[in-house]
Protein backbone atom coordinates (compact mmCIF):
# COMPACT_ATOMS: atom_id res chain seq x y z
CA UNK A 1 0.00 0.00 0.00
CA UNK A 2 2.91 2.38 1.13
CA UNK A 3 4.67 1.94 -2.43
CA UNK A 4 1.65 3.00 -4.12
CA UNK A 5 1.10 6.18 -1.89
CA UNK A 6 4.52 7.55 -3.56
CA UNK A 7 2.93 7.60 -7.01
CA UNK A 8 0.07 9.73 -6.02
CA UNK A 9 0.08 13.42 -7.58
CA UNK A 10 1.02 15.74 -4.91
CA UNK A 11 1.73 19.44 -4.30
CA UNK A 12 3.98 20.46 -1.83
CA UNK A 13 2.32 24.09 -1.16
CA UNK A 14 5.72 26.32 -0.25
CA UNK A 15 3.79 29.32 1.20
CA UNK A 16 3.11 29.39 4.47
CA UNK A 17 -0.43 28.95 5.63
CA UNK A 18 -2.02 30.77 8.59
CA UNK A 19 -4.52 27.87 10.00
CA UNK A 20 -7.05 28.74 12.35
CA UNK A 21 -5.72 27.14 15.36
CA UNK A 22 -2.63 30.00 14.91
CA UNK A 23 -0.45 27.35 13.71
CA UNK A 24 1.52 28.28 10.73
CA UNK A 25 2.30 25.70 8.34
CA UNK A 26 4.73 25.57 5.57
CA UNK A 27 5.49 23.00 2.29
CA UNK A 28 2.93 20.73 3.16
CA UNK A 29 1.32 18.73 0.85
CA UNK A 30 -2.28 18.14 -0.81
CA UNK A 31 -2.63 15.18 -2.32
CA UNK A 32 -5.18 15.12 -5.50
CA UNK A 33 -6.42 13.79 -8.39
CA UNK A 34 -7.93 15.20 -11.84
CA UNK A 35 -10.24 13.40 -14.73
CA UNK A 36 -11.09 14.49 -18.24
CA UNK A 37 -9.54 17.23 -19.43
CA UNK A 38 -9.05 21.34 -18.78
CA UNK A 39 -10.30 23.51 -21.74
CA UNK A 40 -8.02 25.92 -23.29
CA UNK A 41 -10.58 28.75 -21.79
CA UNK A 42 -9.86 26.74 -18.73
CA UNK A 43 -13.71 27.36 -17.46
CA UNK A 44 -14.61 24.08 -17.79
CA UNK A 45 -12.81 23.05 -14.28
CA UNK A 46 -15.56 21.70 -11.46
CA UNK A 47 -13.72 21.32 -7.91
CA UNK A 48 -15.18 18.21 -6.10
CA UNK A 49 -15.35 18.43 -2.43
CA UNK A 50 -14.92 14.74 -0.33
CA UNK A 51 -16.92 13.99 2.69
CA UNK A 52 -15.21 12.37 6.01
CA UNK A 53 -13.82 9.25 4.75
CA UNK A 54 -13.86 10.19 1.30
CA UNK A 55 -10.38 10.66 -0.61
CA UNK A 56 -8.94 12.03 -3.76
CA UNK A 57 -9.96 9.04 -6.07
CA UNK A 58 -13.90 9.92 -6.40
CA UNK A 59 -14.53 7.58 -9.88
CA UNK A 60 -12.29 4.31 -11.63
CA UNK A 61 -10.85 2.82 -9.47
CA UNK A 62 -8.42 3.67 -6.51
CA UNK A 63 -5.07 2.66 -6.85
CA UNK A 64 -4.41 2.34 -3.24
CA UNK A 65 -7.36 0.49 -2.01
CA UNK A 66 -7.80 -0.93 -5.63
CA UNK A 67 -12.01 -0.46 -5.05
CA UNK A 68 -14.09 1.95 -6.90
CA UNK A 69 -14.23 5.80 -6.48
CA UNK A 70 -16.30 7.16 -3.98
CA UNK A 71 -17.97 9.15 -6.19
CA UNK A 72 -18.42 7.18 -9.19
CA UNK A 73 -21.64 7.00 -9.40
CA UNK A 74 -21.76 10.40 -10.25
CA UNK A 75 -17.96 11.19 -12.35
CA UNK A 76 -16.94 9.94 -15.25
CA UNK A 77 -17.72 9.38 -18.93
CA UNK A 78 -21.26 10.03 -19.76
CA UNK A 79 -22.15 10.48 -16.09
CA UNK A 80 -23.65 13.43 -14.51
CA UNK A 81 -20.49 14.94 -13.64
CA UNK A 82 -19.38 13.93 -17.61
CA UNK A 83 -15.46 13.84 -17.78
CA UNK A 84 -15.78 14.10 -21.51
CA UNK A 85 -16.64 17.90 -20.74
CA UNK A 86 -15.78 18.88 -17.73
CA UNK A 87 -12.11 18.84 -15.96
CA UNK A 88 -12.57 17.51 -12.11
CA UNK A 89 -10.26 17.75 -9.98
CA UNK A 90 -10.75 16.14 -6.79
CA UNK A 91 -7.95 16.50 -3.49
CA UNK A 92 -7.35 14.67 -0.41
CA UNK A 93 -8.57 17.15 2.55
CA UNK A 94 -6.03 18.72 5.23
CA UNK A 95 -6.56 16.02 7.85
CA UNK A 96 -6.85 13.01 5.48
CA UNK A 97 -4.72 10.10 5.12
CA UNK A 98 -4.55 9.74 1.66
CA UNK A 99 -1.25 11.73 1.11
CA UNK A 100 -2.28 15.00 2.19
CA UNK A 101 -0.74 16.99 5.22
CA UNK A 102 -2.55 14.94 8.13
CA UNK A 103 -1.54 12.71 11.09
CA UNK A 104 -0.50 10.36 8.79
CA UNK A 105 2.18 11.99 7.74
CA UNK A 106 5.75 12.79 8.91
CA UNK A 107 6.28 15.59 10.72
CA UNK A 108 9.65 17.55 9.49
CA UNK A 109 10.50 19.16 12.80
CA UNK A 110 10.69 15.79 14.29
CA UNK A 111 10.94 13.35 11.54
CA UNK A 112 8.22 11.29 13.42
CA UNK A 113 4.38 10.49 12.63
CA UNK A 114 2.10 13.25 13.62
CA UNK A 115 -0.70 11.52 15.28
CA UNK A 116 -1.90 13.15 17.84
CA UNK A 117 0.38 15.91 17.52
CA UNK A 118 -0.81 17.01 14.39
CA UNK A 119 -2.72 20.56 15.16
CA UNK A 120 -6.65 20.83 14.56
CA UNK A 121 -7.49 22.31 11.68
CA UNK A 122 -11.41 23.36 10.33
CA UNK A 123 -13.28 22.95 7.26
CA UNK A 124 -11.71 26.83 6.30
CA UNK A 125 -8.38 25.22 6.71
CA UNK A 126 -9.08 22.75 4.48
CA UNK A 127 -10.70 24.67 1.89
CA UNK A 128 -7.50 27.30 1.57
CA UNK A 129 -5.06 24.29 1.29
CA UNK A 130 -7.18 23.39 -2.33
CA UNK A 131 -7.26 27.01 -3.32
CA UNK A 132 -3.54 26.54 -3.76
CA UNK A 133 -3.90 23.50 -6.29
CA UNK A 134 -6.46 25.43 -8.22
CA UNK A 135 -4.01 28.62 -8.63
CA UNK A 136 -0.76 26.26 -9.41
CA UNK A 137 -3.48 24.20 -11.83
CA UNK A 138 -3.71 27.59 -13.27
CA UNK A 139 -7.71 28.28 -13.11
CA UNK A 140 -8.91 31.92 -12.70
CA UNK A 141 -12.56 30.68 -12.35
CA UNK A 142 -14.15 26.97 -11.26
CA UNK A 143 -16.99 26.42 -13.32
CA UNK A 144 -18.03 24.59 -10.10
CA UNK A 145 -17.35 23.66 -6.95
CA UNK A 146 -19.56 20.81 -5.60
CA UNK A 147 -19.72 18.35 -2.48
CA UNK A 148 -21.89 16.32 -0.36
CA UNK A 149 -22.24 16.34 3.39
CA UNK A 150 -18.30 17.96 4.87
CA UNK A 151 -17.93 18.15 0.67
CA UNK A 152 -20.77 20.61 1.16
CA UNK A 153 -19.85 22.49 3.92
CA UNK A 154 -16.22 22.78 1.92
CA UNK A 155 -18.53 24.52 -0.97
CA UNK A 156 -20.33 27.22 1.35
CA UNK A 157 -16.82 27.68 2.83
CA UNK A 158 -15.11 28.48 -0.66
CA UNK A 159 -18.07 30.60 -2.04
CA UNK A 160 -17.77 32.67 1.55
CA UNK A 161 -14.27 33.08 1.02
CA UNK A 162 -13.75 33.00 -2.39
CA UNK A 163 -17.40 34.88 -3.72
CA UNK A 164 -15.77 35.28 -7.60
CA UNK A 165 -14.05 32.15 -8.30
CA UNK A 166 -16.25 29.53 -8.71
CA UNK A 167 -19.42 30.22 -11.73
CA UNK A 168 -21.72 27.72 -9.49
CA UNK A 169 -21.71 26.29 -6.17
CA UNK A 170 -23.69 23.02 -5.32
CA UNK A 171 -23.83 22.15 -1.58
CA UNK A 172 -25.39 18.84 -0.95
CA UNK A 173 -26.54 17.02 1.64
CA UNK A 174 -24.88 19.54 4.08
CA UNK A 175 -25.55 22.72 6.86
CA UNK A 176 -24.01 25.99 7.42
CA UNK A 177 -23.42 25.09 11.29
CA UNK A 178 -22.88 21.35 12.75
CA UNK A 179 -25.91 20.54 14.81
CA UNK A 180 -25.69 19.21 18.46
CA UNK A 181 -26.73 15.80 16.91
CA UNK A 182 -24.13 15.63 15.10
CA UNK A 183 -21.25 17.08 17.00
CA UNK A 184 -23.08 14.31 19.54
CA UNK A 185 -22.57 11.06 16.89
CA UNK A 186 -19.21 12.51 16.10
CA UNK A 187 -18.26 12.27 19.94
CA UNK A 188 -18.95 9.18 20.27
CA UNK A 189 -16.89 7.72 17.35
CA UNK A 190 -14.24 9.27 18.53
CA UNK A 191 -14.78 7.86 22.35
CA UNK A 192 -14.92 4.55 20.35
CA UNK A 193 -11.18 5.08 19.07
CA UNK A 194 -10.47 6.35 22.13
CA UNK A 195 -11.46 3.90 24.15
CA UNK A 196 -9.58 1.29 22.04
CA UNK A 197 -6.53 0.74 24.62
CA UNK A 198 -4.77 0.36 20.83
CA UNK A 199 -4.72 4.06 20.00
CA UNK A 200 -2.17 5.38 22.53
CA UNK A 201 0.28 2.54 21.76
CA UNK A 202 3.04 2.91 19.05
CA UNK A 203 3.38 1.14 16.13
CA UNK A 204 -0.64 -0.55 16.34
CA UNK A 205 -3.94 0.67 15.20
CA UNK A 206 -7.07 0.98 16.89
CA UNK A 207 -8.94 -1.16 14.53
CA UNK A 208 -11.50 -2.02 17.01
CA UNK A 209 -12.49 1.19 18.20
CA UNK A 210 -12.46 2.76 14.31
CA UNK A 211 -15.00 -0.08 13.57
CA UNK A 212 -17.41 0.96 16.10
CA UNK A 213 -17.36 4.48 14.95
CA UNK A 214 -17.69 3.26 11.57
CA UNK A 215 -20.42 0.89 12.06
CA UNK A 216 -22.14 3.97 14.37
CA UNK A 217 -21.73 6.63 11.64
CA UNK A 218 -22.44 4.06 8.86
CA UNK A 219 -26.26 3.75 11.11
CA UNK A 220 -26.38 7.55 10.44
CA UNK A 221 -25.95 7.29 6.65
CA UNK A 222 -29.29 5.53 5.71
CA UNK A 223 -32.78 5.75 6.84
CA UNK A 224 -35.01 3.55 9.00
CA UNK A 225 -37.56 2.67 6.00
CA UNK A 226 -34.11 1.87 4.19
CA UNK A 227 -32.64 -0.51 6.60
CA UNK A 228 -36.12 -2.31 7.01
CA UNK A 229 -36.71 -3.12 3.70
CA UNK A 230 -33.30 -4.08 2.83
CA UNK A 231 -32.71 -6.03 5.98
CA UNK A 232 -35.76 -6.33 7.91
CA UNK A 233 -35.32 -8.70 10.75
CA UNK A 234 -33.71 -11.50 8.13
CA UNK A 235 -30.97 -13.57 9.84
CA UNK A 236 -27.46 -14.10 8.77
CA UNK A 237 -26.72 -17.90 7.20
CA UNK A 238 -28.88 -19.47 9.52
CA UNK A 239 -32.37 -20.57 9.73
CA UNK A 240 -33.07 -19.90 13.89
CA UNK A 241 -31.82 -17.84 16.70
CA UNK A 242 -28.21 -18.86 18.28
CA UNK A 243 -28.99 -17.77 21.50
CA UNK A 244 -25.38 -16.00 21.51
CA UNK A 245 -24.18 -12.35 20.50
CA UNK A 246 -22.75 -13.39 17.10
CA UNK A 247 -24.75 -11.58 14.24
CA UNK A 248 -27.76 -13.54 14.10
CA UNK A 249 -29.31 -10.84 11.95
CA UNK A 250 -28.41 -9.71 8.20
CA UNK A 251 -27.68 -5.58 9.11
CA UNK A 252 -25.37 -7.04 12.12
CA UNK A 253 -23.20 -9.06 9.45
CA UNK A 254 -23.29 -5.97 7.45
CA UNK A 255 -22.25 -3.40 10.21
CA UNK A 256 -19.25 -5.72 11.00
CA UNK A 257 -18.47 -6.02 7.44
CA UNK A 258 -18.69 -2.10 6.97
CA UNK A 259 -16.19 -1.62 10.13
CA UNK A 260 -14.08 -4.14 9.19
CA UNK A 261 -13.06 -3.10 5.85
CA UNK A 262 -13.23 0.63 6.69
CA UNK A 263 -10.23 -0.17 8.90
CA UNK A 264 -8.32 -1.33 6.08
CA UNK A 265 -8.02 2.29 4.19
CA UNK A 266 -8.76 4.71 7.17
CA UNK A 267 -6.59 6.49 9.89
CA UNK A 268 -7.57 6.70 13.12
CA UNK A 269 -6.43 10.12 13.60
CA UNK A 270 -7.41 11.25 10.20
CA UNK A 271 -11.06 10.04 11.58
CA UNK A 272 -10.66 12.43 14.90
CA UNK A 273 -9.25 15.58 13.18
CA UNK A 274 -11.61 15.25 10.34
CA UNK A 275 -14.85 15.09 12.86
CA UNK A 276 -13.59 17.51 15.20
CA UNK A 277 -13.27 20.03 11.78
CA UNK A 278 -16.98 18.88 11.00
CA UNK A 279 -17.91 19.92 14.33
CA UNK A 280 -15.96 23.44 14.41
CA UNK A 281 -18.05 24.39 11.11
CA UNK A 282 -20.32 27.07 11.98
CA UNK A 283 -20.16 29.53 9.08
CA UNK A 284 -23.08 31.53 10.95
CA UNK A 285 -20.30 31.90 13.72
CA UNK A 286 -17.84 33.07 11.37
CA UNK A 287 -20.74 36.02 10.45
CA UNK A 288 -20.90 37.05 13.55
CA UNK A 289 -24.49 34.76 13.36
CA UNK A 290 -25.89 36.42 9.94
CA UNK A 291 -25.38 33.62 7.64
CA UNK A 292 -26.33 35.68 4.74
CA UNK A 293 -23.47 38.32 5.39
CA UNK A 294 -21.15 35.01 4.44
CA UNK A 295 -22.74 35.04 1.06
CA UNK A 296 -22.81 38.91 0.73
CA UNK A 297 -20.15 38.86 -1.84
CA UNK A 298 -20.90 35.73 -4.22
CA UNK A 299 -20.87 35.61 -7.98
CA UNK A 300 -22.11 32.07 -8.18
CA UNK A 301 -25.17 30.49 -8.65
CA UNK A 302 -26.13 28.04 -6.42
CA UNK A 303 -28.23 24.98 -6.63
CA UNK A 304 -28.71 23.66 -2.99
CA UNK A 305 -30.29 20.00 -2.57
CA UNK A 306 -30.97 17.97 0.22
CA UNK A 307 -32.79 13.93 0.37
CA UNK A 308 -36.11 13.63 1.88
CA UNK A 309 -34.87 10.70 4.43
CA UNK A 310 -31.97 12.67 5.08
CA UNK A 311 -31.81 12.54 9.18
CA UNK A 312 -28.49 13.56 9.26
CA UNK A 313 -28.56 16.58 7.30
CA UNK A 314 -31.99 16.80 7.07
CA UNK A 315 -33.94 19.86 4.75
CA UNK A 316 -35.15 21.85 7.43
CA UNK A 317 -30.88 22.72 7.59
CA UNK A 318 -30.16 22.97 4.00
CA UNK A 319 -32.84 25.48 3.44
CA UNK A 320 -31.76 27.16 6.17
CA UNK A 321 -28.55 27.77 3.52
CA UNK A 322 -31.15 28.64 0.77
CA UNK A 323 -33.12 31.54 3.28
CA UNK A 324 -29.43 33.30 4.23
CA UNK A 325 -28.61 33.22 0.07
CA UNK A 326 -32.10 34.60 -0.53
CA UNK A 327 -31.98 37.01 2.17
CA UNK A 328 -28.79 38.35 0.27
CA UNK A 329 -30.42 38.60 -3.12
CA UNK A 330 -28.05 35.76 -4.22
CA UNK A 331 -29.20 33.61 -7.39
CA UNK A 332 -30.44 30.04 -5.78
CA UNK A 333 -32.06 26.88 -7.08
CA UNK A 334 -32.99 24.28 -3.98
CA UNK A 335 -34.84 20.78 -4.51
CA UNK A 336 -35.73 18.40 -2.08
CA UNK A 337 -35.31 14.72 -3.87
CA UNK A 338 -37.08 12.01 -2.92
CA UNK A 339 -35.17 8.89 -1.77
CA UNK A 340 -34.96 6.40 0.86
CA UNK A 341 -31.57 5.89 1.00
CA UNK A 342 -30.72 8.46 4.03
CA UNK A 343 -27.91 10.59 3.84
CA UNK A 344 -25.65 8.36 1.54
CA UNK A 345 -28.31 9.00 -1.33
CA UNK A 346 -25.79 11.53 -2.39
CA UNK A 347 -22.91 8.73 -3.11
CA UNK A 348 -25.78 6.32 -4.60
CA UNK A 349 -27.35 5.60 -7.94
CA UNK A 350 -30.58 8.26 -7.23
CA UNK A 351 -31.46 8.95 -10.64
CA UNK A 352 -33.43 12.53 -9.77
CA UNK A 353 -30.63 13.67 -7.63
CA UNK A 354 -28.03 12.66 -10.61
CA UNK A 355 -30.08 14.29 -13.58
CA UNK A 356 -30.89 17.63 -11.30
CA UNK A 357 -26.70 17.87 -11.01
CA UNK A 358 -26.27 16.89 -14.86
CA UNK A 359 -28.87 19.40 -15.95
CA UNK A 360 -27.85 22.22 -13.69
CA UNK A 361 -23.96 22.03 -14.63
CA UNK A 362 -25.04 21.74 -18.38
CA UNK A 363 -27.42 24.88 -18.13
CA UNK A 364 -24.27 26.46 -16.15
CA UNK A 365 -21.84 25.44 -18.52
CA UNK A 366 -23.86 26.68 -21.69
CA UNK A 367 -24.25 30.07 -19.80
CA UNK A 368 -20.54 30.80 -19.16
CA UNK A 369 -19.79 29.39 -23.01
CA UNK A 370 -21.77 32.09 -24.78
CA UNK B 1 -46.51 31.16 -24.03
CA UNK B 2 -49.92 31.96 -23.17
CA UNK B 3 -51.97 35.26 -23.53
CA UNK B 4 -51.74 36.10 -19.78
CA UNK B 5 -48.23 35.29 -19.44
CA UNK B 6 -47.82 38.01 -22.39
CA UNK B 7 -50.28 40.64 -21.05
CA UNK B 8 -47.66 40.13 -17.31
CA UNK B 9 -44.67 40.29 -19.61
CA UNK B 10 -45.84 43.57 -20.60
CA UNK B 11 -46.15 45.38 -17.29
CA UNK B 12 -42.67 44.39 -16.36
CA UNK B 13 -40.04 46.72 -17.19
CA UNK B 14 -36.77 45.64 -18.54
CA UNK B 15 -33.79 44.75 -16.12
CA UNK B 16 -35.44 44.29 -12.86
CA UNK B 17 -36.18 41.89 -10.30
CA UNK B 18 -38.46 39.52 -10.18
CA UNK B 19 -39.79 37.11 -8.07
CA UNK B 20 -42.70 34.58 -9.87
CA UNK B 21 -44.75 32.91 -6.99
CA UNK B 22 -46.00 29.55 -8.39
CA UNK B 23 -43.67 29.67 -11.42
CA UNK B 24 -44.49 26.17 -13.06
CA UNK B 25 -42.02 24.89 -15.50
CA UNK B 26 -40.56 28.31 -15.53
CA UNK B 27 -41.67 29.38 -19.18
CA UNK B 28 -42.47 33.18 -18.10
CA UNK B 29 -39.37 33.43 -16.07
CA UNK B 30 -37.51 32.11 -19.16
CA UNK B 31 -39.42 34.77 -21.37
CA UNK B 32 -38.14 37.57 -18.42
CA UNK B 33 -34.71 36.40 -18.53
CA UNK B 34 -34.37 36.35 -22.00
CA UNK B 35 -35.93 38.49 -23.88
CA UNK B 36 -36.77 41.31 -20.77
CA UNK B 37 -33.53 41.13 -18.88
CA UNK B 38 -34.71 40.12 -15.84
CA UNK B 39 -33.21 38.95 -12.47
CA UNK B 40 -35.72 36.22 -12.12
CA UNK B 41 -36.35 34.19 -9.27
CA UNK B 42 -39.07 31.17 -8.72
CA UNK B 43 -41.09 29.70 -6.26
CA UNK B 44 -42.62 26.08 -6.78
CA UNK B 45 -44.20 23.60 -4.56
CA UNK B 46 -44.27 20.84 -7.12
CA UNK B 47 -41.07 19.06 -7.51
CA UNK B 48 -40.77 17.69 -11.03
CA UNK B 49 -41.31 21.73 -11.89
CA UNK B 50 -38.16 22.77 -9.92
CA UNK B 51 -36.15 20.52 -11.42
CA UNK B 52 -37.26 21.29 -15.24
CA UNK B 53 -36.58 24.63 -14.13
CA UNK B 54 -32.99 23.79 -12.78
CA UNK B 55 -32.45 22.26 -15.87
CA UNK B 56 -33.19 25.33 -17.68
CA UNK B 57 -30.63 27.34 -15.26
CA UNK B 58 -33.82 28.84 -13.53
CA UNK B 59 -33.19 30.02 -9.85
CA UNK B 60 -36.42 28.04 -8.64
CA UNK B 61 -36.74 26.99 -5.23
CA UNK B 62 -39.21 23.98 -4.22
CA UNK B 63 -41.31 25.07 -1.56
CA UNK B 64 -44.84 26.60 -0.65
CA UNK B 65 -45.45 29.93 -0.77
CA UNK B 66 -48.22 29.94 2.24
CA UNK B 67 -44.71 28.63 4.45
CA UNK B 68 -41.60 30.13 2.53
CA UNK B 69 -42.49 33.65 1.61
CA UNK B 70 -41.40 35.15 4.73
CA UNK B 71 -37.79 34.42 3.99
CA UNK B 72 -37.40 37.19 1.35
CA UNK B 73 -36.50 40.29 3.07
CA UNK B 74 -39.09 43.30 2.26
CA UNK B 75 -38.95 45.41 -1.01
CA UNK B 76 -36.31 42.65 -2.10
CA UNK B 77 -38.19 42.34 -5.85
CA UNK B 78 -39.09 45.61 -8.15
CA UNK B 79 -41.85 41.88 -8.65
CA UNK B 80 -43.76 39.64 -7.33
CA UNK B 81 -45.78 37.56 -9.75
CA UNK B 82 -48.70 35.56 -8.57
CA UNK B 83 -50.63 34.04 -11.46
CA UNK B 84 -54.09 32.50 -10.52
CA UNK B 85 -53.23 30.86 -7.24
CA UNK B 86 -54.68 33.49 -4.86
CA UNK B 87 -57.54 31.57 -4.81
CA UNK B 88 -55.93 28.38 -4.00
CA UNK B 89 -54.55 29.32 -0.51
CA UNK B 90 -55.58 28.59 2.86
CA UNK B 91 -54.99 32.31 3.81
CA UNK B 92 -54.89 34.11 0.82
CA UNK B 93 -54.86 37.33 2.64
CA UNK B 94 -51.92 36.67 4.51
CA UNK B 95 -50.04 35.72 1.26
CA UNK B 96 -51.15 38.76 -0.26
CA UNK B 97 -49.79 40.84 2.90
CA UNK B 98 -46.42 39.05 2.21
CA UNK B 99 -46.48 39.81 -1.95
CA UNK B 100 -47.00 43.37 -0.97
CA UNK B 101 -44.14 43.21 1.75
CA UNK B 102 -41.69 41.76 -0.79
CA UNK B 103 -42.62 43.47 -3.73
CA UNK B 104 -42.66 46.93 -5.03
CA UNK B 105 -45.37 46.19 -6.78
CA UNK B 106 -47.59 42.84 -7.41
CA UNK B 107 -48.49 41.47 -10.08
CA UNK B 108 -51.87 38.95 -9.81
CA UNK B 109 -54.10 37.45 -12.12
CA UNK B 110 -57.18 35.43 -11.06
CA UNK B 111 -59.64 33.34 -12.39
CA UNK B 112 -63.27 35.43 -12.63
CA UNK B 113 -65.80 33.76 -10.73
CA UNK B 114 -68.68 36.18 -11.88
CA UNK B 115 -67.90 35.33 -15.44
CA UNK B 116 -71.31 34.67 -17.07
CA UNK B 117 -70.57 31.03 -18.26
CA UNK B 118 -70.12 30.42 -14.09
CA UNK B 119 -73.32 32.48 -13.53
CA UNK B 120 -75.29 30.58 -15.76
CA UNK B 121 -74.01 27.26 -14.87
CA UNK B 122 -74.89 27.72 -11.09
CA UNK B 123 -78.34 29.12 -12.15
CA UNK B 124 -80.02 26.63 -15.06
CA UNK B 125 -77.68 23.35 -13.66
CA UNK B 126 -77.43 24.55 -9.74
CA UNK B 127 -74.48 22.71 -9.69
CA UNK B 128 -70.72 23.85 -8.96
CA UNK B 129 -69.47 25.90 -12.07
CA UNK B 130 -67.16 23.09 -14.12
CA UNK B 131 -65.84 25.53 -16.57
CA UNK B 132 -62.35 25.78 -19.23
CA UNK B 133 -60.94 27.87 -16.24
CA UNK B 134 -61.93 26.64 -13.65
CA UNK B 135 -62.05 22.62 -14.79
CA UNK B 136 -62.46 20.62 -11.69
CA UNK B 137 -65.51 19.67 -9.42
CA UNK B 138 -66.37 20.89 -6.42
CA UNK B 139 -64.82 18.00 -4.54
CA UNK B 140 -61.00 17.80 -5.80
CA UNK B 141 -60.59 21.75 -6.78
CA UNK B 142 -57.36 22.93 -5.18
CA UNK B 143 -59.30 26.78 -5.24
CA UNK B 144 -61.22 27.04 -1.72
CA UNK B 145 -61.40 31.17 -2.00
CA UNK B 146 -63.04 31.84 -5.39
CA UNK B 147 -63.71 35.40 -6.05
CA UNK B 148 -65.07 37.42 -8.60
CA UNK B 149 -63.14 40.96 -10.16
CA UNK B 150 -65.51 43.07 -8.02
CA UNK B 151 -65.01 41.22 -4.90
CA UNK B 152 -61.07 41.74 -5.46
CA UNK B 153 -61.18 45.63 -6.61
CA UNK B 154 -63.61 45.93 -3.60
CA UNK B 155 -61.22 44.02 -1.22
CA UNK B 156 -58.05 46.23 -2.61
CA UNK B 157 -59.94 49.68 -1.68
CA UNK B 158 -61.08 47.89 1.84
CA UNK B 159 -57.33 47.36 2.47
CA UNK B 160 -56.21 50.25 1.20
CA UNK B 161 -54.31 48.42 -1.38
CA UNK B 162 -53.25 50.81 -4.59
CA UNK B 163 -54.44 49.21 -7.93
CA UNK B 164 -52.19 50.50 -10.37
CA UNK B 165 -52.99 48.80 -13.47
CA UNK B 166 -56.11 46.50 -14.04
CA UNK B 167 -56.56 44.41 -16.99
CA UNK B 168 -58.72 41.29 -18.07
CA UNK B 169 -58.84 38.72 -20.48
CA UNK B 170 -61.41 37.12 -22.32
CA UNK B 171 -61.05 34.04 -25.12
CA UNK B 172 -57.52 35.91 -25.17
CA UNK B 173 -58.63 39.16 -26.20
CA UNK B 174 -56.99 41.89 -23.74
CA UNK B 175 -59.07 44.79 -22.62
CA UNK B 176 -58.35 47.56 -19.86
CA UNK B 177 -61.02 47.25 -16.44
CA UNK B 178 -61.95 50.85 -15.36
CA UNK B 179 -64.07 51.97 -13.14
CA UNK B 180 -67.14 52.63 -15.37
CA UNK B 181 -66.85 49.21 -17.20
CA UNK B 182 -66.10 46.90 -14.17
CA UNK B 183 -69.38 45.85 -13.90
CA UNK B 184 -69.83 44.86 -17.67
CA UNK B 185 -66.03 43.02 -17.46
CA UNK B 186 -67.24 41.57 -14.22
CA UNK B 187 -69.28 38.79 -16.40
CA UNK B 188 -67.70 39.17 -19.89
CA UNK B 189 -64.32 38.34 -18.16
CA UNK B 190 -62.43 34.74 -17.96
CA UNK B 191 -59.60 36.44 -15.90
CA UNK B 192 -58.20 39.60 -14.15
CA UNK B 193 -55.07 40.91 -13.89
CA UNK B 194 -54.04 43.39 -11.38
CA UNK B 195 -50.65 45.63 -10.59
CA UNK B 196 -51.21 46.12 -6.74
CA UNK B 197 -48.81 48.10 -4.55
Amino acid sequence: MNSELKNIKKLIVSNSLELDCGKIIKNFPVAYETYGVLNQNKNNAILAFHALTGDQFCTNINPITKREGWWTTAVGPGKAIDTNKYFVICANVMGGCMGSYGPKEINPETNKLFGTTFPVITIKDMVNCQKYLIDYLGIKKLLAVIGGSMGGMQVLQFASLYPDMSYSAIPIACSASHSAQNIALNELGRQAIMADPNWKKENSNPDKGLAVARMAAHITYLSKKGLQEKFGRKLQDRKSLKFSFDADFQIESYLRYQGATFVDRFDANSYLYITRAMDYFDLEKQFNGNLSLAFKNTKSKFCVISFSSDWLYPTIENKEIVIALNACGANVGFVEINSDKGHDSFLLNVPEFLKTVSEFLNSTYNEIKK
Amino acid sequence: MKKEFEVIAKIIKNNKRVLDIGCGDGTLMEHLKINQQNDVRGLEPKKDLVQKCIAKGLPVIEGDAEKELIQFPEKSFDYVVLSQTLQAFLRPEEVLNQLLRIGRQTIISIPNFGYWKVRIHLLFKGTMPVTKNLPNEWYNTPNLHMCTILDFVNFCKNKNIKIDKSMCLTNEKISEITVKNIKYKNIFSQLGIFLVE
